[in-house]
């Protein structure tokens, strides 16, 4: 379900922040009285998200302790295993080729930070490119810069998957007619290119691509109307001072931007760590299960392996790493924000 | 005369490094649409060509007369169905959650705070760590093989959105507008359907284009709770098209464009809306 402008989680945390009146004179049952329209308002939002969030979560808690399987589907009454299923995730004993829980969370990681990292270091140096006074066509290189961010991130995955191909595919293609190696099995070969980064296979590269490819125009946006607030006259007062450029970007940009981009970036990194479409539809999470991430394992723990029961334990471990996150990330934005 | 020269130069860089980018940008979109347009109808492409010899749009009346190949279903079909989820989605989304919103936005109740926060916290549990006992229950209500228990899905996954995006805009509509409606004998709800609504075009438009394209592009949930082709729709069939070793490449790009087209059409015309949203956002910091 993850749309490419999907808002980010800690932007709206900052907007929890609103407080609440105090009606601590009043008692509880009057305050809920007083406010029986509000109650009114929410009734279809709950009663939805009742039946469809709520329940489901609260089933997936028993399932995660049972061994539910495809078998349980028609009768619903399987047995109780008590923590097995969590102790089997965390001891990689779980019958689904390729399953291996530490290294699939280490990749993500890894994954996550390395993408993140593109995203932003490309993204703010196009907005500043495309901020430097005079710049001949703007809007026109803008516009077509945006087209990313525009296509489905799905679509984005399967034709980035075709280009991959090794015999037919484009990136190859391109690679022949510029004279360099070609010919590479860019989701087929195990085997790292780089050899100290050894659990980085090729598969890892053209995931990379396809990713960075996706995410690099929102980081651009956000950046270029961050540098919309910095002030004119800081540069000419460092220019006066005899600044380099190199030290102005240091000095004045960097900084100033860096907290309207804090909270954009803790956006990229949770975006990513969930980044279904690309791995899945690019590299299938292989070869050999090199590029699985938490989210793409959960998955085939349900489809095609069909272990409702471990399925439901994997989704809360992610549930736990991900709450883990937000809060870390929500406390990070919150300090850039009390320094503005 | 030398820091003019000094500037052009410094210009000719950034234009050339941005050109590199812009070039990474359409390479893909170039290759899909070449691939496309190819006259030949073989499989896969050979060579790197813009307009392939002879083009023809041949490739796009081929997936639209057989969209599916294992079962017999129209292109009309498909498109109907991926119009009503798409569409179901968006409408019962905006409509949910604007309710919802209002009240988180201009009531103080008690549970205001802990409601909030759940929305979120659900907000950022990613679908296929929540599959499981979705399928299950789904299946148990008789509702997992057919276009409404996908929308109700899909719907409860854009919910939280839409509630916290709709939230925050309605915050900003002042108060005293409101307060004037209700001053002129307008009752609470009046006020919400009269004053705020009207005022909140850009967010509704945002939030309903983003339940729109969920809906549209969703395949995965689609892809396991589906089973009879009539109720696919045009998102899973692409899917489904990718796992064919024999279908020829350019019906695969024909068909993705088919696909994309109104998504990126939709996305441009309300960019303005996307970006400045966003960007507000983060500037505020």
């Amino acid at each position: 379900m993850k749309g490419n402008f999907k808002v980010s989680l800690p932007f709206l945390l900052m907007k929890v922040e609103d407080k609440v009146v105090n009606y601590s004179d009043i008692g509880l049952w009057e305050q809920i009285r007083r406010n029986k329209l509000a109650y009114r308002y929410i009734l279809p939002a709950a009663i939805v998200m009742a039946i469809v969030t709520a329940y489901p979560i609260i089933y997936q808690v028993w399932m995660a302790f049972t061994n539910f399987t495809v078998v349980n589907l028609k009768n619903p009454h399987p047995a109780f295993v008590g923590l097995k299923n969590f102790i089997d995730i965390l001891k990689n004993n779980v019958p689904l080729e390729n399953f291996n829980f530490w290294r699939t969370l280490t990749f993500d990681v890894i994954w996550t930070f390395i993408n993140v990292f593109f995203h932003v270091t490309i993204g703010i140096s196009l907005a500043v490119a495309l901020n430097t006074p005079r710049f001949a066509a703007k809007r026109f290189y803008r516009s077509l810069l945006i087209i990313p961010w525009a296509v489905p991130a799905y679509i984005t995955a399967l034709i980035w998957k075709n280009m991959f191909d090794t015999q037919f595919g484009a990136v190859n293609l391109l690679l022949a007619k510029l004279g360099l190696p070609h010919n590479i099995a860019w989701l087929t070969n195990p085997n790292p290119p780089i050899h100290f980064l050894s659990i980085l296979p090729y598969s890892f590269y053209a995931c990379l691509i396809t990713n960075v490819w996706l995410g690099f125009p929102f980081m651009m946006v956000v950046a270029s109307g961050a540098l919309q607030s910095v002030p004119k006259e800081l540069y000419e007062a460092a220019r006066i001072d005899g600044a380099t450029e190199r030290q102005q970007f240091f000095e004045i940009t960097l900084p100033l931007i860096r907290f309207a981009m804090t909270p954009a970036i803790m956006l990229g990194l949770i975006w990513t760590f969930n980044q279904f479409n690309v791995i899945y539809l690019v590299s299938g999470g292989g070869p050999l299960g090199e590029t699985e991430i938490l989210v793409t394992q959960a998955y085939k723990l349900v489809n095609p392996a069909g272990l409702f029961g471990v399925a439901s334990a994997f989704g809360l471990i992610v549930f736990v790493i991900l709450l883990f996150i937000t809060l870390v990330t929500n406390r990070v934005s919150k300090a850039t924000e009390s320094v503005i | 005369m030398k820091p003019k020269v000094k500037v052009k130069f410094k210009h000719l860089l950034l234009h050339l490094y941005v050109i590199f980018w812009v070039a990474v940008a359409i390479f893909p979109i170039l290759w899909v649409v070449s691939m496309a347009l190819d006259p030949r109808n073989i499989s896969k492409p050979t060579t790197l060509t813009l307009i392939p010899p002879g083009a023809t749009v041949d490739s796009f009346k081929r997936v639209i007369a057989h969209p599916y190949s294992g079962a017999n279903v129209t292109f009309a079909k498909l498109l109907w169905n991926s119009t009503l989820v798409s569409g179901g989605t968006a409408f019962f989304s905006v409509l949910i959650g604007a309710t919802a919103a209002y009240a988180f936005s201009r009531f103080k109740f008690p549970g205001r705070q802990a409601g909030m926060v759940s929305f979120l916290v659900i907000f950022m549990l990613p679908a296929s760590a929540a599959l499981a006992p979705l399928f299950v229950i789904l299946t148990v209500l008789h509702i997992r093989n057919s276009l409404i228990g996908l929308v109700f899905a899909y719907t409860s996954f854009t919910l939280p959105f839409a509630i916290w995006n709709l939230k925050g805009y309605f915050d900003t509509v002042p108060k005293e507008l409101e307060e004037a409606a209700l001053v002129d004998g307008c009752n609470r709800n009046m006020a919400f359907f009269k004053v705020i609504l009207p005022l909140s075009t850009p967010a509704l438009a945002v939030t309903l284009l983003f339940g729109f394209m969920n809906g549209w592009t969703e395949w995965m949930l689609a892809w396991t709770f589906l089973t009879k082709p009539k109720s696919f729709t045009l998102a899973m069939t692409l899917y489904n098209m990718v796992g064919q070793w024999n279908t020829p490449w350019s019906n695969f790009a024909a068909f993705s464009i088919l696909v994309s087209l109104p998504i990126i059409i939709l996305w441009f015309l309300l960019q303005k809306y996307i970006v400045s949203g966003l960007t507000l956002g983060s500037v505020k910091g």
